[in-house]
C-alpha cells in the first residue's frame, strides 16, 4: 500500500511527498526527516520569503507614489490641498486610489472576487438557459439556431477558452510537425533542401505569425460570417509552437542507432515496418521532448496572440483589465499571471507523465 | 527457378565446387578513398569455408576483421572481388546470413520474445502463428531465457541481451552465421557462460559460422579453424590453424588436452610478430 502510493506519487511528479509517507510509516526517521525538510519545508520557506519580499516591495512602491502625489498637491495647490490628499489616500476612497504593484493580500482579494464573479455569472447563465429552454425547443423545430447566452464571460470561462485554443493549436502542430519531421528525418536530401526555410521561419515572432495567418484566414473566410478570431489564434499558436517538434522529430528519426538500422537491414524489413517497428519507437523520447517544448511554447505565445487577435481568453482578459484601469485591475492581472504560470506548469507535468507512459528509457 | 538451375549447372561445368564450400571469398578488396589517396583495408583476400564449419578470425585491432564480416553480411559495399554464399553471389544483407553484433542490438522497447519474433515473422511469414510462436519459444529456452521471455530488452543484463541475440540469430535458420566479437563487451565469467550457450546451440544446428574475436582461448575452444589476419593496411590471411579437437567439446577437456598449449603458443606467436 505504502510502496504503491509512493510509486504513484513519483509517477505523477509529486515525488516530494515520499518522505512524508515514509515518515508516517515510521521508516528511517532521521533520514526521512532530513528529506522532508529538504523537499517540503525548504520550498515552503522560500514561498514565504517570496511573499515577504513582494509585499515589502509593493508597500515601498505604494509609498513612493503616495509621497509623489502629496508633494504634487502641495506644490500646485498649497498645504491644505496636500493634507486633504493625504487623508483621502489614507481613507482608501476610490477617488484617490493609488495604482501600483498590488500587494499579496490585494491579489488574494481580487482572486476571491473573480471566483465570486464566476459564480454569479454561472448562476445568470443557468437562469438564462432555463428561461430560453422552451423557446429553443420551438426554434429547433422551426430550424432556427438556438438562443445562447451572450453576456460577459467570467475569468474561469476565459481559462477554458484559452485551454481550448492551446489544445487546438497543439494538435495542429502535432499533425503538421510529426509527419513532416519523420519525412525530413528519413531523407537527407529533403532535409538539406528545406533546412534554410526551417531556420528562417523558426525565429519569427508570434506576432508576425498572427498577422500572416490573419491575412490568409480573412481572405479565405470572406464568405462565411462566423467569428474567425478563434481560427486565427489557434492556427497562429500551432505555427509558432510546432518548430521544436519538427526539429526534434527529424533529429530523432535521422539519428536512430546504427545497430537498429543494421538489424532492419539484415531482417530486410520493408519501409513501413522499418518506420513503425524501429525508427518511431527509438525516436519517441526525442519526439516527446519536442512535443513538451511545443506545448509550453504554445501556452506562452497564446497569451500574446489572444491579446492581439482579440479572441477571448486569458490574454484578452489581461489586456481588458489593463485598459480598464479599475482599482483592482492590477491585482486581477497578477492573479491572471499566477493562473497562467500554474496552468503552464501543470500542462508540462501532464506531458511528462504521458511521456513516461509511452516511451522507453534506456538505462544509463 | 530455371535460371537458378542453369546457373548451378554452369557452375558445375566450370569446375567450381558446388556443394563443398558454403562460403567462397575470392580476391576480396576493400578500399576507402581518403583525401590522401586510397586506403586499402583488405587486399585480394581469399577464404573458403566448408559446410558446417566453425571458423574464427583473429587479428589485431584495425586489421579489417570487422570490415570483412560486414561485407559478408552485406552491410558494407565490396570494392573488388566476390563473395559467394550458398552458391549465390551476395548483393546486400539478407536473413540467410544471420549476424550477432558486438552490442546485442536488441530493440530495447520490445520484449525478448518480440525481438526474436520480429525476425521470425520476416523469415517464416508463410508458416502458422503457432509455428512461429514455437520457434521463438524453443530458441529462447535453448539460451536459458524461458523465465525472462516477456521482459523488456532494456531490463535485461548485457549477458542476457546477448543470449537473446544468439536466439534471434539461430531462430532465423540462416545458412551462415556471422559473429562480430559477440562477447567482447562482457566480463570474463559471463563470456565463458555464453560461449557454452553458443556452442551448445551450434552443436545441434551446425550452421556454418564465422566469428571475429580478440580472444585466443575463445577461438581455440570454439573453432575448427582459426584464420589469422595480418595487420592492416592491405590485410590478408596470414596463417591458418586447424584445431583438431573432437566435437562436442567440453571446456575442461579442451583445457586439459596436450595440444591446447601448442595451439595457443602458435596463435600468440603469430600475433606478437
Amino acid at each position: 500500500m505504502k510502496d504503491k502510493s509512493i510509486n504513484i506519487l513519483n509517477f505523477i511528479g509529486l515525488g516530494f511527498f515520499e518522505p512524508a509517507i515514509r515518515l508516517a510509516s515510521g521508516e528511517e526517521t532521521k533520514k526521512n526527516l532530513v528529506a522532508l525538510f529538504k523537499k517540503i519545508v525548504l520550498p515552503i520557506l522560500s514561498v514565504g520569503l517570496f511573499l515577504l519580499l513582494w509585499s515589502a516591495g509593493s508597500s515601498h512602491l505604494y509609498n513612493i507614489e503616495k509621497e509623489f502625489r502629496i508633494e504634487k498637491a502641495f506644490n500646485e495647490r498649497g498645504e491644505a490641498a496636500a493634507r486633504l490628499e493625504r487623508s483621502c489616500i489614507d481613507s482608501g476612497s476610490k477617488d484617490c486610489q493609488i495604482t501600483t504593484l498590488p500587494s499579496p493580500s490585494q491579489v488574494w482579494v481580487a482572486y476571491k472576487s473573480l471566483l465570486a464573479d464566476h459564480a454569479s455569472i454561472s448562476a445568470k447563465k443557468d437562469a438564462f438557459a432555463e428561461k430560453v429552454a422552451a423557446t429553443n425547443v420551438k426554434r429547433a423545430e422551426q430550424g432556427l439556431d438556438a438562443i445562447t447566452y451572450t453576456g460577459r464571460p467570467s475569468f474561469v470561462d476565459q481559462i477554458f477558452t484559452s485551454l481550448k485554443t492551446v489544445f487546438a493549436g497543439f494538435l495542429l502542430a502535432l499533425f503538421i510537425a510529426v509527419p513532416i519531421g519523420i519525412m525530413l528525418g528519413l531523407s537527407e536530401s529533403l532535409r538539406s533542401s528545406v533546412n534554410w526555410l526551417i531556420q528562417i521561419l523558426k525565429p519569427v515572432s508570434p506576432v508576425v505569425w498572427l498577422l500572416l495567418v490573419s491575412m490568409i484566414v480573412n481572405t479565405l473566410g470572406k464568405n462565411s460570417d462566423g467569428d474567425s478570431s478563434f481560427t486565427i489564434s489557434f492556427i497562429s499558436v500551432g505555427l509558432c509552437a510546432m518548430w521544436a517538434t519538427l526539429v526534434n522529430t527529424s533529429m530523432g528519426v535521422s539519428s536512430v542507432d546504427k545497430d537498429y538500422i543494421n538489424v532492419a537491414k539484415v531482417l530486410q524489413l520493408n519501409i513501413g515496418q522499418k518506420v513503425f517497428k524501429i525508427i518511431l519507437p527509438s525516436s519517441f523520447p526525442l519526439i516527446f521532448t519536442g512535443l513538451r517544448i511545443t506545448l509550453s511554447v504554445a501556452w506562452m505565445v497564446l497569451i500574446a496572440i489572444e491579446l492581439l487577435a482579440q479572441s477571448p481568453g486569458l490574454g484578452s482578459f489581461v489586456w481588458e483589465e489593463f485598459q480598464n484601469g479599475a482599482n483592482d485591475s492590477n491585482s486581477k492581472i497578477i492573479v491572471a499571471m499566477f493562473v497562467i504560470g500554474i496552468i503552464g506548469f501543470l500542462l508540462d507535468r501532464i506531458m511528462l507523465t504521458i511521456q513516461k507512459f509511452v516511451t522507453f528509457t534506456e538505462e544509463t | 527457378m530455371e535460371t537458378l538451375e542453369n546457373s548451378k549447372v554452369r557452375r558445375s561445368e566450370n569446375g567450381l565446387f558446388e556443394d563443398k564450400y558454403m562460403l567462397d571469398i575470392t580476391q576480396l578488396t576493400k578500399i576507402y578513398p581518403t583525401p590522401k589517396g586510397d586506403y586499402v583495408v583488405l587486399d585480394d583476400l581469399d577464404l573458403k569455408v566448408k559446410h558446417e564449419e566453425f571458423i574464427s578470425i583473429i587479428g589485431h585491432s584495425g586489421c579489417g576483421k570487422s570490415t570483412l564480416l560486414t561485407m559478408i553480411a552485406g552491410l558494407n559495399p565490396i570494392s573488388r572481388g566476390t563473395i559467394v554464399a550458398n552458391n549465390q553471389t551476395i548483393k546486400g544483407p539478407g536473413p540467410d546470413r544471420g549476424v550477432i553484433f558486438q552490442s546485442p542490438s536488441l530493440l530495447p522497447w520490445m520484449t525478448a520474445y518480440d525481438n526474436v519474433m520480429l525476425g521470425v515473422k520476416q523469415v517464416f511469414g508463410h508458416g502458422t502463428k503457432k509455428d512461429r510462436d514455437d520457434i521463438v519459444k524453443y530458441y529462447l529456452s535453448k539460451v536459458g531465457l524461458e523465465d525472462a521471455m516477456y521482459k523488456k530488452a532494456k531490463d535485461l543484463s548485457q549477458g542476457m541481451q546477448q543470449r537473446v541475440g544468439i536466439a534471434r540469430a539461430f531462430a532465423l535458420k540462416p545458412k551462415v552465421l556471422l559473429l562480430d566479437e559477440p562477447f567482447g563487451m562482457l566480463d570474463s565469467l559471463t563470456r565463458g557462460e555464453l560461449q557454452d550457450v553458443l556452442i551448445e546451440v551450434w552443436n545441434q544446428e551446425k550452421i556454418t559460422a564465422i566469428m571475429i574475436t580478440h580472444d585466443v582461448d575463445e577461438s581455440i575452444f570454439l573453432a575448427d579453424r582459426v584464420i589469422m589476419m595480418t595487420s592492416g593496411p592491405r590485410a590478408k590471411v596470414g596463417d591458418i590453424l586447424e584445431i583438431d579437437f573432437e566435437r562436442p567439446r567440453l571446456r575442461k577437456d579442451v583445457l586439459d588436452h596436450p595440444d591446447y598449449y601448442k595451439y595457443r603458443e602458435h596463435l600468440i606467436n603469430f600475433l606478437e610478430h
